[in-house]
């Protein structure tokens, strides 16, 4: 088993409501995981499962090949876990807590001394080192709890919304700290943000209601989009009712949209049918009339469209596989 | 082991970090003395021994453990720090034992700082040295027993508020366990081997056998095994409902 995260048939019931409903994923070294979904989707739930905090109702984990539920001490001491809103002891120090998850992660003396100086260092909580945490403001509560989970250097990360109530250059910071150490690790991270998925994550998984809708890299995910494949006209409003009919009299076209853009300009976007590529057709019939157009754009759908299009159908009732 | 050195440890500078441990020595203080020397005519008796001072020891750990027992879980539970303790490499029992030997020692400083009390009755008279170390030896126990029922009723909720009046409720039950009060209770309902077991359960029984000076090795044995027993249902509860 390669993977240092294997999740098989995982589920969670709470009473009668099933928050995680058979889900299976595995992480390998060098993958950042992204977890998607809407508010009570099940993303905290099963990573509560994964670092040993709830028991699965059914589904096995493992962690670095350790089974989370038959050795459960063993397996924590590869993760590191950044529970949703940061719990931390508020009456203790960031230095007095970290010295206290270097003791319990068994670091000693001049090594934990000199990693704890290095995290301080990369999560920048200098200023605020003999404050008492409860005074912190959320932001640096946010970054102890950050440091607290990277503190022992672990092979699994486990981060449940890290980039929450940061400050837009803390969360670059982030960002890049989980990019610089995601070569040899296996890592998770919740997110609402779907930039940040473009950005750290190379695997990207929405869940909604307990179910995986959608797993792969994030290209694959944008292929989902209604907008993957569509091509789009910009033109002068005056020949738009023009352009509009004769995109849609195409066969390989399957719908197209109109929306004007400022005073004089439209854009008319073109669908492709099922199975259909657009661009020589497109730019076929633009050259064909010798349209003025001001630009012909090839659409690569974005992940917020994604989203909404798989969760929304989830929401209603429809079935997806 | 090194990992209940160092929940102990953390447990211990958050006593201190906040007022709680020194408004509870001198609650602690304050209590003792009034009871032992208002309440209890220390001076008046005329007897240099302490026993109006332990006397009333079982009356007031009935609300200053609880009082100290009550944080012990549901403070973690409610400010969501028992999910970063438990997903920790540290075993349960291991965050059980370390609070609780955390929370006893505070009940044990509190214990040593009446010692002057002791000196008192030495310098007055001549007291049974040996009698009075057993007493306080019993009273520690004592109060690690009744720590032992709050913590694990502490693990049960997420309000200390309910923790502390069940707490009370619980320690008040096992402390009369062997007289009239709780016998009548049960007697309608469960046979009468059940009901020789809950009387053998009284800490007054136990406690009032150990401060006469006798320390019998089975009372020391009941009172430690009654500490692992709900040390241990704690830890099992907590594993059971750690999310609620
Ligand atoms: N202890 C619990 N008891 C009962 N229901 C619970 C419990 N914990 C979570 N749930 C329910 O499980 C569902 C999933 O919750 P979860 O916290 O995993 O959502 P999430 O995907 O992390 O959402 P968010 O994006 O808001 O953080 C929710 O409907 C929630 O109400
Ligand atoms: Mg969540």
């Amino acid at each position: 088993m390669t993977a240092m995260i294997d999740v098989q048939g995982l589920r969670k019931e709470f009473g009668h409501f099933t928050a995680v409903n058979d889900i299976s994923f595995s992480v390998e070294p060098g993958q950042v995981l992204g977890f998607l979904g809407p508010n009570g989707a099940g993303k905290s739930t099963t990573m509560k499962m994964l670092t040993g905090f709830l028991t699965p109702t059914a589904g096995r984990i493992h962690i670095c090949g350790i089974d989370v539920a038959a050795k459960p001490v063993q397996a924590k001491k590869k993760i590191g876990y950044l529970p949703e809103g940061a719990p931390l002891y508020a009456e203790m120090t960031p230095a007095s807590f970290l010295s206290f998850i270097g003791d319990v992660r068994g670091l000693k003396g001049a090594d934990k001394k000199k990693r704890i100086e290095q995290i301080v260092e990369q999560v920048q909580l200098q200023d605020v080192w003999k404050q008492p945490i409860e005074t912190l403001s959320k932001g640096y509560k946010r970054r102890v709890g950050l440091a607290q989970a990277i503190l022992h250097d672990p092979e699994v990360l486990v981060l449940d919304e890290p980039t929450d109530g940061l400050d837009p250059n803390q969360k670059f910071e982030v960002r890049q700290l989980v990019q610089q150490m995601a070569s040899d690790k296996a890592i998770i991270i919740s997110t609402h943000i779907l930039e940040e998925v473009d950005a750290v994550c190379n695997q990207a998984m929405i869940i909604a209601r307990g179910r995986i809708l959608a797993n792969g890299t994030p290209k694959e995910l944008l292929a989902l989009s209604q907008f993957s494949g569509a091509y789009s006209i910009l033109i002068t409003s005056s020949l738009q009712s023009t352009v509009s009919a004769s995109l849609q009299a195409l066969p390989e076209v399957a719908s197209i949209e109109a929306a004007p853009e400022g005073d004089e300009l439209f854009r008319t976007t073109a669908f492709p049918a099922p199975d259909v590529k657009l661009h020589e057709v497109v730019s076929g019939l633009v050259h064909a009339h010798g349209w003025p157009a001001l630009e012909i754009r090839r659409e690569s759908g974005r992940l917020d469209d994604v989203f909404r299009q798989l969760t929304t159908e989830v929401g209603q009732g429809g079935a997806h596989a | 082991m090194r990992n209940v050195a160092v929940i102990f440890r953390r447990e211990m500078a958050g006593y201190f970090a906040t007022p709680l441990a020194y408004v509870f020595v001198v609650i602690f203080l304050v209590m003792m003395s009034v009871f032992t020397f208002y309440v209890g005519n220390f001076f008046a008796r005329g007897q240099a021994d302490l026993q109006p001072f332990f006397t009333w020891h079982p009356w007031l750990y009935l609300f200053l453990v609880p009082a100290l027992g009550m944080r012990l879980w549901a403070e973690e539970r409610k400010s969501g720090t028992i999910e970063l303790l438990l997903t920790l490499p540290v075993s349960m029992l291991e965050a059980a034992l370390g609070k609780f030997l955390a929370a006893w020692c505070m009940i044990g400083l509190a214990l040593t700082l009446t010692s002057p009390i002791w000196i008192s009755v030495n310098v007055l008279g001549q007291p049974d040295n040996g009698v009075i170390l057993a007493s306080y030896l019993g009273s520690l126990l004592m109060a690690g027993a009744y720590l032992a029922v709050c913590s694990c009723i502490s693990a049960t909720t997420r309000n200390q508020v309910i923790a502390f009046v069940l707490s009370v409720a619980a320690c008040f039950a096992f402390l009369l366990a062997g007289f009239p009060l709780v016998l009548d209770f049960f007697r309608a309902w469960v046979p009468q081997l059940v009901l020789e077991g809950i009387k053998t359960l009284s800490f007054l029984a136990h406690f009032e056998a150990i401060i006469k000076g006798v320390i019998d090795f089975r009372d020391v044995v009941f009172f430690l095994s009654f500490i692992a027993f709900w040390l241990y249902a704690g830890a099992w509860l907590i594993d059971r409902k750690k999310a609620d």
